[in-house]
């Protein structure tokens, strides 16, 4: 597979290290009433989707930028590629 | 017996002579031949043993779809098992073996399987080995792992290179038969980057076996123009011998490009193989197709083959099939075979088309054809005498690449074929034979179609192709795939799955084309279904009463053709599959006489003997006594470092830590332990703090890569605006512990700076400077219990930093440690490392529940609170002695309560470390013992069932020495 890096134009996918579903970005807060099922929730539970899905590589052999790649799993079609940290800001991650 | 079947013409090169045997016999042939058609040139028909009924077989093809003529190529550690004698260029000095026969191939003992075929029909394997259950092991499975398989390996290290490459090209023509020539042709001219890839070693497809010309010219004359024409074109590059195995995702195309394999060693510098990786925007697959067999009792018999393969042998190769020849076609294109033989002035003892009612019925002839037996239209059969019969029942397009991506093909009802079907891979052009056209014209003019469209997709204008004057017969076919009759007739011949077989499958219930593959092995060969996929589903389809297209087919995945083991792995082999990390003390340690273990891909000292030990607890023993008694140091460089600097780094750390950090004053220590959302422990180690916004983390030596990770994740996703800034310096320092009583007297010497207790206290940190002037780091922190420091360098002064310490510590008799009595020693004092730290261990579990802050939010603190993780009875680290000091323990026992069964049910934890304490005399364990903290004192059964050991054990604290901490504050 080829991904097309935001900052470094297309890469092959083996300089990349899978992580998985980029809701991963949404954590919850530890502190929050009810952080246990907020948790279990964001650490557990999974979509398994077949087709559009958004998920996080990690540019290891590259330079380390953490991606949120938008890939079809049935075709392994690519159709976007973010910084995840572009795509953190836009859900209201700062600090 | 001097090339009795070589007729005149062709498109070899007779001024040359190559010599080769084949089981020992010698033979001659000319450049330009395969291995099968130098053979048949020699009247050699018999090149093989079916798989299962070991039936004599010859090739039935003259290309990569050949499913019988298999040989072992080569001798010595070159040899080569299954390669098809089709595609085996001849060189001089060739040699090859015939295989799956003993004691030779005319007189195979094994023959006699095809006698009890009848216990070997489809699915024998499932039924037949089925009980008594007792003799898989010992008797059915050797004696199926010995009959199974087909050649052998030489087990000799390969000695040739293989390689892998990358290239890139607008378009990518996979085939250079009229339709890849007339793609490369328009793609080029138009100054497209083309690569033209062939797997034959020359070039032309059909067009170097057919008599019809091309324009006016040969249709190896009109390729030989256009190659040359190609080959003047810089954008293009040329590839013969070069099978495109693959399409992958996103426009990546796997090919082998066979180097070296015509010739007997490869070239000084060239590689035998080299796996490409093409990066295509576009890919015109232009692969052709493959003829099919008809089915009929005893198609199977050497001299047996497919027209298309007659037709080639006699005009590219110049080599007679046989010198009477009979046809069995379906279609036109068989009468071809006819003619063109007939003009090659052989005869043609019978032309018996499907069409006209009449077929095949039988054949006779032990190790080669004698006879068939014709029916007529009428009914009357009649015994035809001939040496050869071209079978003609179609042809298949070679779309394999159209379904690697699970495209599904199609039926064509006017060609009786599969045809490229929708879901291939984006940017994967279909043309020619290989969509379903089966005319040169039609051929020159959709590969030429192919280009103009793939060439608009990328923005180029294309340039003319005048197409060239070419055949245009229209496909006359009328399917017919097998003769009924009470033999046994071949569908896939490689794995001798028959007409029979498939019926059987039928009556059994295994009806869809997926059951009918992995029932019958249909299809499961090496040519991966080439000869008979379509041939079995049709006769299936005829069980079932339904039409193909309802029937359905499998599909294909890569590869196309077998790649070797060698090609895939390339230069990443023996001492070059994985690097090898070297520390900065590694070449004085290595001058010491050190012992090393792979850890990760370092190679650390594992202990350094001295004249005299002969054992290595000898070594261990006296470096941890001597490290305890005075001084030892040991290359720690391996720890994982991430500088980590910014205003935010405090906050940070706090929240990927468990324990709290920002409250950390500058130039302390502190261990830090660090969870995994899920609660579970990742990694354990000691920050640093520097200066204000300036840390320094130390990780594991195999976490030091996933940590690094798992902080970009956090920095880059959790908390993007923190002011964070990461950098791996695990190979800029070079880190030393300096360990023992004598410890800071010794770093006194090299240190520019005061160190004593009071300057330096334990859990003190500092940028300082060593030998008079070099900058350095020193951290006051113990991993073996003792007084001790780490002190890092720039990693190039390692070496020298190595030997200016161990010069101070001449006077206090310091030694080198290894990784042996680093672990013994952290045993003793009872802290985690690998063993411990599994994957599955909490903080509770490690006796260290009470770090984890719950005041702050922080990686896995949540989790980590879940009712089954914080169970008071569940399982903490213990420290663990045998009640008889001279018994040793074993590492994985089980504990188990005294009198109870060593069941499962009664498994109490288990021993994660042990070693020998030469500071207590005997075996120290730590362990998991549930409610482990609540028993000390207890005695307990500690049990190993597979090395069948059993000692009953004390379980004491897990801080076997020093557990007031006295020493590392000294």
């Amino acid at each position: 597979m080829i991904i097309n890096h935001p900052l470094l134009g297309p890469r092959d996918a083996q300089e990349f290290v899978y992580l998985g579903d980029a809701r991963l970005i949404g954590r919850p807060d530890g502190m929050d009433e009810g952080a246990a099922q907020a948790f279990h929730d964001h650490v557990f539970l999974r979509d398994n989707p077949a087709g559009e899905h958004r998920e996080l590589w990690f540019h290891e052999q590259g330079d380390r930028s953490w991606l949120v790649v938008t890939r079809n799993t049935v075709t392994h079609e690519i159709t976007k590629v973010e910084l995840a940290r572009d795509v953190a800001r836009a859900l209201g991650r700062s600090k | 017996m001097s090339q009795s079947n070589r007729i005149p013409g062709g498109l070899i090169d007779r001024s040359g002579t190559l010599s080769f045997t084949f089981d020992g016999r010698s033979y001659q042939g000319h450049p330009g031949d395969t291995l099968a058609s130098g053979l048949l040139a020699n009247g050699v028909r018999l090149m093989g043993r079916s798989f299962k009924y070991h039936r004599p077989r010859g090739p039935i093809s003259a290309g990569s779809d050949e499913p019988n003529a298999l040989v072992e190529l080569r001798t010595g550690a070159r040899q080569e098992p299954n390669t098809r004698a089709t595609v085996a260029e001849l060189f001089d000095g060739l040699s090859a073996q015939s295989q799956n026969r003993w004691p030779s191939l005319a007189f195979d003992a094994l023959a006699i399987n095809d006698r009890l075929s009848p216990f070997f029909a489809a699915g024998f394997y499932y039924k037949t080995f089925m009980w008594p259950a007792a003799f898989w092991e010992k008797v059915y499975e050797p004696i199926i792992r010995r009959a199974a398989g087909l050649g052998s390996l030489s087990r000799l290290p390969d000695p040739d290179v293989y390689d892998k490459g990358f290239l890139h090209c607008d378009i990518l023509v996979i085939g250079a038969g009229p339709s890849g020539l007339a793609a490369a042709l328009t793609a080029g001219r138009s100054g497209a980057r083309v690569i033209l890839a062939d797997e034959d070693f020359r070039m032309g497809g059909r067009l170097t076996a057919e008599t019809q010309g091309v324009g006016g010219l040969s249709g190896a004359d009109w390729t030989a123009q256009a190659l040359a024409e190609l080959s003047g074109l810089p954008n293009v590059r040329l590839m013969t011998r070069t099978t495109v195995v693959g399409a992958f995702d996103h426009g990546i195309y796997g090919a082998v490009e066979r180097v070296s394999d015509h010739v007997p060693v490869p070239a000084e510098g060239k590689p035998r193989q080299i796996l490409w990786r093409i990066y295509a925007r576009r890919a015109i697959l232009a692969a052709g197709a493959t003829e099919r067999m008809i089915a009929f009792e005893d198609n199977d018999r050497p001299g047996i083959m497919l027209a298309g393969a007659v037709r080639a042998y006699a005009n590219r190769w110049g080599v007679a099939a046989g010198r009477r020849v009979a046809v069995f076609t379906n279609n036109d294109d068989g009468l071809r075979t006819a003619a063109d033989l007939r003009a090659k002035g052989l005869e043609i003892a019978a032309v018996i088309d499907s069409r006209k009612g009449e077929e095949v019925t039988g054949s006779a002839g032990r190790l080669g054809l004698r006879s068939i037996k014709v029916r007529d239209g009428s009914g009357r059969t009649r015994t035809v005498e001939c040496d050869a019969l071209a079978v003609s029942g179609g042809w298949n397009p070679n779309l394999h690449l159209t379904s690697h991506h699970r495209g599904r093909p199609v039926w064509d009802e006017a060609i009786a074929a599969f045809v490229p079907g929708p879901g291939g891979p984006a940017g994967l052009l279909p043309a020619g034979a290989a969509a379903g056209h089966l005319t040169t014209h039609g051929a020159l003019k959709t590969g030429a179609k192919a280009a103009a469209a793939a060439l608009a997709d990328l923005g180029h204008k294309a340039a003319a192709f005048d197409l060239p004057e070419a055949e245009d017969a229209p496909v006359s076919i009328t399917p017919k795939w097998h003769v009924p009759g009470k033999g046994r007739a071949w569908v896939d011949p490689q794995n001798d799955v028959t007409v029979k077989d498939v019926k059987l499958a039928h009556q059994e219930g295994f009806r869809s084309v997926e059951h009918l593959k992995r029932y019958t092995t249909l299809g499961m060969a090496t040519d991966q279904g080439k000869a008979g996929n379509v041939l079995g589903l049709a006769v299936m389809a005829e069980m079932t009463g339904q039409s193909i297209p309802e029937t359905g087919t499998t599909i294909y995945r890569p590869p196309y053709t077998p790649v070797a083991m060698g090609a895939l792995a390339g230069r990443s082999r023996e001492k070059d599959f994985k690097p090898t990390r070297l520390t900065p003390s590694h070449k004085w340690a290595a001058e010491q006489g050190a012992v090393f273990v792979e850890v990760g891909m370092w190679l650390r000292a594992q202990w350094f003997p001295k004249p005299g030990e002969t054992h290595w607890r000898q070594s261990v023993d006296r470096e941890v006594l001597a490290t305890r008694a005075s001084a030892g140091i040991c290359d720690v460089t391996t720890l994982g470092k991430i500088d980590i600097q910014g205003k935010d780094a405090g906050a940070f750390l706090n929240r990927v830590y468990a324990n709290t950090f920002a409250t950390l004053p500058v130039g302390k220590v502190r261990y830090g332990l660090m969870l995994r959302e899920d609660g579970i422990v990742m990694d354990d180690g000691t920050t640093a703090r520097l200066a204000e916004d300036e840390w320094v983390m130390t990780t594991t030596t195999a976490n030091a890569v996933p940590v690094f990770r798992h902080l970009e994740f956090c920095r880059q996703c959790l908390w993007p605006d923190m002011d964070v800034q990461l950098i791996s310096t695990t190979e800029a320092w070079a880190q030393f512990s300096v360990a023992g009583p004598n410890a800071r007297r010794l770093l006194e010497k090299v240190v520019d700076q005061d160190i004593s207790d009071a300057a330096f206290p334990y859990m003190a940190c500092a940028n300082i400077t060593v030998c008079g002037g070099l900058r350095a780091r020193l951290f006051r922190i113990s991993f073996s219990g003792e007084l001790a420091y780490e002190i890092a360098v720039p990693t190039r002064y390692g070496d020298a930093m190595i030997r200016a310490l161990m010069k101070a510590g001449e006077e206090f008799d310091a030694v080198a440690y290894g990784t042996e009595a680093l672990g013994v020693m952290r045993v003793e004092k009872g802290h985690v490392a690998g063993n411990e730290l599994n994957g599955q261990s909490t903080a509770l579990n490690m006796g260290l529940g009470k770090m984890v802050s719950k005041k702050k939010d922080a990686i896995g603190m949540v989790l980590s609170q879940r009712e089954g993780m914080v169970a008071k009875d569940g399982l903490r680290l213990v420290g663990v002695k045998p009640v008889d000091p001279s018994q040793p323990l074993t590492a994985g026992s089980h504990f188990i309560a005294m009198g109870k069964p060593a069941t499962a049910a009664h498994d109490d934890g288990w021993l994660t470390s042990v070693v020998y304490s030469p500071h207590l005399g005997h075996s120290i364990a730590l362990g998991y013992l549930k409610d482990g903290s609540a028993r000390m004192g207890e005695r307990l059964r500690t049990v190993n069932l597979l090395k069948k050991t059993e000692v009953e054990v004390e379980i004491v604290s897990p801080h076997f020495i020093d557990p007031e901490g006295e020493r590392l504050r000294a």
